[in-house]
This record gives structure tokens, sequence and C-alpha cells, in this order.
């Protein structure tokens, strides 16, 4: 096991000249290239930039709250070096001219980007095998998935390749591959983080957000990313508290609720089942009252969000057209429709083309307002049901995916079965809320597989699910397991 | 079969108008909303429509839109949003305009203009929005070379456009124009938009039909055609009157009523030509913008507005002449631009006449503003001095002719007491009779001979002799010369 491995462990042990920065990210730089062949995390290694970046740190030219840590950075956010793929074939050779918000505050924090990480392609997935260039591997066992569509990121933290690492959260994108990978995932309230520079999949849905392998990693990483930003008309400008401040500071008088709904939910794997029962059982022990709370429109999330999602997504990815940049066919066209028709043909893959189809349906006059409409109305009664669960408990605790990881190909033919594994995390999105995905145990056998608890909390509760998240942490050794890597 | 005759008419027009806004900065970005310079030098990252960026709204502009909503006499919504129009076209770079669908910043005004029968016509207002504009699609290189490809020119992508839209209420092609014209001067009046038509920074869509009553008495509609995209006054009065003809003809060879369509025009056929049929209409699949943020205009916003725009011209025009007393033609010409109102208004509050100041301003100003090629409003004077000048002619200090005109002139470059420039100049004048008489007195001695020629007469005589005193004595006041000239010479 890697020494240092933690983010907070890792900034320590710059901060007491335990380890120089050049060191950590050799480290880190020559654990990518030792796993990178199993696990095929990363669309992009950025080794001598990383190199250059740790020196400037070891040199005191960098300084910052991240000074010197190894981060890996989902291929979806702009840099202005590198390429920024998204993991598709239409922006295989992109090259942003700019740094995404995000990118700028991790920088200008001094964190050291050691590559850009591969998901499913545009983000549209749940286990990172929609993506043009390679399937990642989960650590735990490189015969399943890591998740989605943030595998790349979950994939290369846990295993090592970076001490934190950043992805975005659609519809569980953060959540999901940090329960597969055994790791914390945290999507933040919708406007808390900026979104300028990340690839729009779907503008009213998409967040920023860490993977940590600890809970004060995760709050580390927020108190870097956080905050409003003028580019972006959707941040919000409130003050973005200290969420390392009082993380050890246990929640008096907790109230967790369990959504009635949830419990009848069917296709919850029965060893996740006991996982997330233990872990209530766990709160009860911390002192915390378990309440009843009720989210009666949760069956129609799943069918909102793939009306919503798709619909903005359509129109977020009308720009690759192989005009101005991206993929353009080499077949010889008559006219602009077809080169637009063969460019977007060639460039896309297929969940990509699928989703942008039943988005321009969904859009169509004499459909939108059948669709469109009655999925936002939908948005609406979503959100006034967790306004009702939230006056009741402080978070919601419930499994982050139903299943614990599943086997590479296993799901790929079927996409309703993919979309399902997004049943606890889509309304988190829809409403606007924030989650938390923290391990929670692990299944039997051989090759044991992680098992994520996640806690949903209203908007801009971050601080207090983190502190929620510390408590069950603090009392469980499941943070401390690492994936059996050679 | 009786022929189709056509008894009588009766045409209807609607406008579509795209009002380029003159902000600093683009619709949705900070990029500079400039003109001109090398192809896509005007833009950036958001103009260009890159991955990951984020529109963010230009407050100005929509300010801007609101000052013409309220001049337009337009409800101002509380709430409105954006929304995007999705259409793939290579001038617009993320395929998709933001716009605005359903809830239209203006609504419901009315704009009154000088009809052509001499009559006030009344157009109503259906909204004004606001979106960004397109770039443009070259198919020649930059200098006129011909090239086997077309260019993307994206400048003007990402310019705030306030579309205007009015009900079918206009009813010639002469009406059309001035409707067109008279929007012209009102965004200019606001500010808001520069309005020069060669540049294209307004853009006019006649939507065109007629109702032909056969000589049965029974009425035939024909299909409404929109012509795109025409940009001067005179070529939209004859594209409207070419479309009407076409029409009427149409349906007088054939019976056909025509279909719902766009049509183009061709300027050196003078003609318009189709285009095409609006049932191949696109589908914009419009949504509201989840990158963009509604917009509350309050109570609050709205006052500040208004009492930016200050007095509309038509009251300024009904004042000029009601409280002022300045002639109709005059009045015109002041009310008609902002600055120059001001500029009057201001030099009347600083105690001049208003019809001294009128004067110095359409006599000497609009010479000096046409020899300069400046528009009026741009002669940078100050009121205060104009109304120093003012007063200086009203004491007879100085001549209301050349001299004030050269001493307005110094004002616009100058900031200093008219007096003390008329001094240095020279042109202070003196009305003191004692000087006067003695040059009177002077000359009489000097001239018996036109002395005898204005008693025998003629009185033609005066002008010479006055023309004399002011020569030989500099800086006398003619009409006192005149006035004591007439007085002595009466008494001999």
């Amino acid at each position: 096991m890697p020494e240092f491995d933690t983010l907070i462990s890792a900034r320590d042990a710059i901060r007491s000249k335990q380890v120089s920065a050049v060191e950590l990210t050799r480290r880190a730089l020559e654990r990518i290239a030792q796993l990178e062949p199993r696990i095929q995390a990363f669309n992009s290694v950025a080794d001598e930039r990383a190199m250059g970046r740790a020196k400037a740190v070891d040199a005191g030219e960098i300084t910052g709250a991240l000074a010197g840590m190894p981060i890996a950075l989902k291929d979806n956010l702009c840099t202005s070096w590198g390429t920024t793929t998204c993991s598709s074939k239409m922006l295989e050779n992109f090259r942003a001219p700019y740094d995404a918000t995000v990118v700028k505050k991790l920088e200008a924090a001094g964190a050291v980007i050691v590559g850009k990480t591969n998901l499913d392609e545009f983000a549209m997935g749940s286990s990172t095998e929609n993506s043009a260039f390679k399937t990642t591997r989960n650590p735990w066992d490189t015969d399943r998935v890591p998740g989605g569509s943030s595998g790349g990121s979950a994939a290369a933290l846990a295993a090592g390749m970076c001490v934190a690492s950043i992805g975005s959260d659609t519809g569980g994108s953060i959540r999901q591959p940090a329960a597969l990978c055994g790791l914390v995932g945290l999507k933040p309230t919708y406007g808390r983080v900026s979104r300028y520079g990340l690839v729009a999949f779907a503008s009213s849905l998409d967040q920023v957000g860490p993977f940590g392998r600890t809970v004060a990693d995760t709050a580390l990483m927020m108190n870097v990313i956080s905050g409003h930003d003028r580019k972006d008309s959707t941040s919000v400008p409130s003050a973005v508290p200290d969420y390392l401040a009082d993380l050890e500071t246990p929640l008096k008088g907790l109230r967790l609720g369990i959504v009635k709904e949830y419990d009848l939910a069917s296709g919850i794997d029965p060893e996740v089942k006991r996982a997330v029962d233990a872990a209530v059982a766990m709160y009860k022990q911390l002192g915390a009252t378990i309440v009843d709370v009720s989210l009666p429109t949760t069956p129609y999330g799943i069918a909102a969000y793939y009306v919503i999602a798709p619909c903005e997504a359509s129109s977020n990815l009308a720009r690759y057209d192989g005009v101005h940049f991206g993929h353009r066919t080499k077949e010889p066209v008559n006219d602009i429709i077809e080169l637009f028709s063969k460019s977007r043909a060639e460039g896309f893959g297929e969940e990509v083309q699928r989703r942008i189809m039943i988005g321009t349906y969904a859009l169509s006059s004499g459909y939108y307002d059948a669709y469109y409409v009655r999925a936002l109305q939908l948005r609406t009664l979503i959100r006034r049901d967790f306004d009702n669960a939230f006056s009741q408990c402080d978070a919601i605790v419930c499994p982050t995916s139903p299943i614990p990881a599943f086997k590479a190909g296993e799901k790929s033919g079927d996409p309703l079965q993919m979309y399902l594994c997004d049943v606890f995390t889509v309304t988190c999105n829809i409403a606007g809320i924030a989650g938390i995905s923290i391990p929670c145990g692990f299944t039997a056998g051989e090759k044991p597989l992680p098992i994520g608890l996640q806690l949903l909390g209203p908007n801009f509760s971050e601080e207090k699910l983190l502190r929620i998240a510390r408590m069950y942490e603090a009392a469980t050794e499941w943070h401390t397991r690492r994936a059996p890597l050679a | 079969m009786a022929a189709r005759v056509c008894k009588s008419y009766k045409v209807l027009v609607g406008m579509e108008i795209h009002v380029q806004l003159a902000t600093h900065s683009k619709m949705f970005t900070g990029a500079a909303n400039g003109f001109g310079g090398e192809p896509n030098s005007q833009v950036d990252e958001v103009v260009l429509g890159l991955p990951g960026t984020l529109p963010v709204m230009n407050k100005r502009a929509v300010e801007y839109s609101i000052k013409v909503g309220l001049a337009l006499g337009c409800q101002i919504a509380k709430h409105t949003k954006w929304d995007r129009k999705s259409y793939y076209y290579p001038d617009l770079p993320k395929n998709y305009q933001i716009s605005q669908y359903d809830l239209p910043l203006c609504y419901e005004g009315e704009f009154t203009i000088a009809g052509e029968d001499g009559q006030p016509k009344t157009v109503r207002i259906r909204r004004a929005h606001l979106e960004e504009d397109a770039g443009k699609l070259m198919h020649e290189a930059p200098g006129g070379y011909a090239i086997d490809h077309s260019i993307v020119d994206l400048n003007r992508a990402g310019t705030p456009l306030l579309e205007i839209v009015t009900e079918p209420d206009l009813s010639s092609p002469k009406d059309v124009a001035t409707f067109g014209q008279e929007l012209q001067k009102l965004v200019q009046f606001l500010g808001v938009s520069e309005a020069q038509m060669q540049m294209g920074h307004m853009r006019f869509e006649p939507n065109i039909n007629v109702h032909i009553t056969d000589q049965d008495g029974i009425v035939h509609k024909t299909a409404i055609t929109e012509i795109k995209n025409l940009n001067s006054f005179s070529v939209l009065e004859r594209a409207t009157a070419f479309e009407i003809a076409r029409q009427l003809r149409e349906w007088e060879e054939t019976g056909s009523l025509g279909k719902k369509s766009t049509y183009g025009w061709d300027e050196a056929s003078g003609s318009t030509f189709f285009q095409r049929f609006k049932e191949d209409a696109h589908e914009y699949r419009y949504f509201p913008d989840p990158d963009l943020v509604p917009v509350e205009v309050d109570d609050a916003w709205l006052a500040t507005l208004k009492a930016e725009i200050g007095e509309m011209p038509a009251a300024r025009l009904k004042r000029y002449i009601e409280a002022l007393g300045l002639p109709l033609a005059d009045a015109t010409l002041l009310a008609g631009d902002h600055a120059t109102g001001q500029l009057l208004d201001g030099a009347v509050a600083a105690g001049a006449s208003a019809k001294r100041v009128a004067n110095l301003i359409l006599s000497h100003g609009r010479r000096i503003a046409n020899e300069r090629a400046l528009p009026l409003g741009r002669l940078n004077l100050k009121p205060g001095r104009l109304a120093e000048l003012a007063r200086l002619i009203d004491e007879n200090k100085i001549a209301a002719a050349e001299p004030a005109g050269k001493v307005l002139e110094r004002l616009m470059e100058q900031d200093a007491p008219a007096e003390q420039i008329a001094t240095e100049l020279g042109l202070i004048q003196s009305s003191d009779t004692g000087p006067i008489d003695a040059a009177i007195d002077a000359l009489i001695a000097q001239n018996p001979k036109s002395l005898q020629d204005y008693r025998g007469g003629k009185q033609a005589a005066l002008g010479a002799l006055v023309g004399m005193i002011m020569k030989g004595g500099k800086g006398l006041n003619a009409k006192v010369v005149q006035e004591r000239l007439r007085e002595k010479l009466g008494q001999g």
C-alpha cells in the first residue's frame, strides 16, 4: 500500500517535509505507469507538466491548500493544456484555449494535475464502458466496471494513482462510481461549484464535485472548488463555509430519514440492503433518531430524468457539427446537411446518439408539452417531496447504487438495465440538492466489492452532510481498506 | 367564365425589425461588440461556442431594450427568461440561438407615424424581444477572391439584437418606409443603437398580403409573404410595392392566392424572388436555456430607466411649440435629436431666450455641422456658454449674424465665457450713441452728396451710409447706427 495515499496525509507529509512534492508526484506517475495497463483510468497523463509544477511547489513558487497534491481530473473539464476529449471521437483532438474555473481554483491552490481521466462519452453512462477510447476497470476486481460516468476519476483514486480526484455528477456520476470503488464522492448543491469549463451534458443537472478517500479529504477539496463564479450565471453567490472546521463535531439530535418508497424498490441486492441497514443501525448507536419519510414521486424520478437530461443534451451537443471544431467527416459530402450528419454519425457513440435522438424528439413541437413540460412538472413535485422530507429530518439515508460493481459487458447491451443503476441518485440532481456517498461495507466472497451509503441533504447542506458522514466514518473502518492491487 | 376583376383591395403589412444594440460588449459575454476588424477578431471562447463555455447576460442590453419598449408604449414583462432556438447553420456556432420565445421582454405597444394620407397612423406593436445575432457566412475571401468553399466570420455573432414585431397595421409601401424611418429616429434618440442602415444595424422584414374584393363583392385574401433582410428605406418601399403588385397580378392571372412563403429582394432586377414555403419552416425546438437565470424587472429598475429616457420626442415637440413658442419646422429639428434638444433646454434653463438659442443652433450650428459633416447633436457646445452668447445678442453686444457665428465656432473648442471670446475676437459692438453720432456727423460733413440723395428720396442711400460708417468706426452696433442716421437725416 502506497504511503500518504489520502489527501490530508499527503498534505501533512509535505508540510512536515517528510516527502517532497516532486517525490509525491513521481510516485503517483509511477503508480499510473505501473497500473494503467490494467485499470485504464486515464485518457491522458500530463507527466512533464505535473513534474514541473511539483518542482515549483518544492521551490516555494506555488503554495496553497493543495500544494503538491497529485490530483486527477475528469476529461470533460477544459484545460488550456493538453486535450479535453470527453472520451468522444468527436473531441479526440480538441484543445481548449482556456481553463475551467474549477481547474483554475485547483491550480491556484497548488494542485498538481497528473492527468485527465476516462468517462462515459460526454458523461452519459453508469459504467465508463461508453468511452470511445477504453473501458476503465474497477481496482477491486478488474473484471468489473468502476461505475460511471466519472469511472476514470474513481478508479484512479481507488488505485492510488492520485490522492483525490474531480468528477462531474448529472444523475449519479460521482456518487455511484464512489460507491462501486469504495470512496467518498460528493455531488454539491446545484450552483455551489462553477460549471464554467465543464463540457455540458445536461446543464440544469450537471455539477462538478470531488472524490476523496476520506470525508476530510472530500471536505478539503470542497473548500477549494466551491464558490460563486461570474462566468456561471447559475452559480450561487453565497459564502463558502470552511468544510473542515467543524468536521469532527458530531451532529447533536441528528434525525435521519428512511424513504418508504426506497424500501419497496425492487432490484436492491441483498448484500447492499444488509450493509445499508447495518449503517442505519450504527447511526442509531451514535445517537441518531430514524424517521420514516415519504418521497411519493420517487417512482417517476428515472422517467423525468431520462426526458430532461436528453432534451438538454440534444441542444448542448448540437454544436458538434464538424464545422467549427471537433471531428469532421472525411467522406465526400454534397451539402452542409450531409457534412453535419456524417460528422455527427461518425463522431458520436451509440449511447450519445440515442440520447440526442430522444431529446430531439421530446423537444419537437407536438411532443414538447407531453414530455418536457411534464418532466418539469415532475421536477417541481420531486423538489416539493424533498422539502417535505427535510422538514422532518436532517438527511435522507439510502443505498447509493442498488447493486455493487457489475461485470464489464454485463449491462452494456441493455440501456434500461443500465439506467436503473441511477434509481437512488437521479432525484438528487433533479431537485438540485446535495448528496454524498460513503463506504459502508463490502460484499462477501473472494473479491469483496465495496458498497456505498448515500446521504442526501437540502440545498447547501454540504457542511452538515460531511459532518454526518464523518460521524459514521469515525466509527467504522471501511475507508481504510484498499483495493488488492500489487 | 368571367375574368377575375379586382374592384378594390386592401393592403396589410406587418413588420419584423431587427435592431442591433450599441452596447460595449456582446449579449452574453464580455467580448467587444464592435464592427470591422479582421474576420473573427471580435470573438472569445463564448462567442465561438466552445465546449464548456456559458453565457452571462448583458444587463445593459436588457436596459436598452426596455427603453425601446417604454418608448413604444409597451408593457414590460416583470418576469422573463431566455430560450434556445435550435437550427443548424454554420454561422451559428452553438447551432442554437439564445432568444426569447413565449415571454418577450416588451409586448403590446403602439407607435404612431404620419401616414401617407396626412393622418396619424397608429401601428400596434405585438412584441419586442432580445436575442443574440448570428455570424456571417462568406462565399468569397476578404478582398473578393473566389474560393471553392465558404468561410465563417463570427465578428457579428453574439451582438445584442432587439426584434420588434408589429401587427399588420401598415397599408401602403410609403407608410412602411415612414415607419422604418421613424423607428430609426426613435432608437437613435434613445441612444440604444447607431441604427446606420448601410452597416446593417437595422434590418426590416415586411410581411405582406392583400384582401382583394372582386366584381361580385367576394373578398379573396392572399397568403402572407415575408421579404427577408431589407436594409434601406428605399428598398423597403420598393420591395413592398413590388410584392403587393405581384400578389395582385398572380391572383388576377391565375386565381391563386399563393402559399405562405418567404421572398428575397434582388436589387439588380428590382424584384422579389421566391425563397421557400413556410410549411418547410424549421422545427426550432424552443426550450428555456438552463445556463441562464430568469430576468426579474422590478418597479425601481423601470423607474430608473424611465428617468433616463426623460422626455419622449413627441412630448418634447409639443412643448417646444406650445411652451417655447418655436415654429413647427424649428421645433421638429430640435426635438428630433436628443442631444440637440438637451442643448436647447439647457441654454433656456440657464436663462436664454428659446427663440434666440434655437436660431443660433439652427443657423450657425447647422452650418458648422454641415461643414464638418457632424450630426447636429455632436457640436460639443455647453448649454451655459450658448446661453451667454444668446444674451450678448439680446443685449446688442454682438451682431446675431457672422460675429455670433464666429463666437459659436470658437465655443466648440474653448470653454470660456462667450463675452471673453467675443472680446478677444474683437466682435463686441458699441451701442453708445456718443461715438456713433460723432461718426455720423463726420460722414455727413465728408459726403454731402449722399445726404442730398437720401433727402431726394433715394432710400437705398441709407444702406450705403451705414456701410461707410461701419467701415470707418470698428465695433459699432449697425442697428443703432441706422436708427441714429435716420433720425439725424430726418431732422435736417
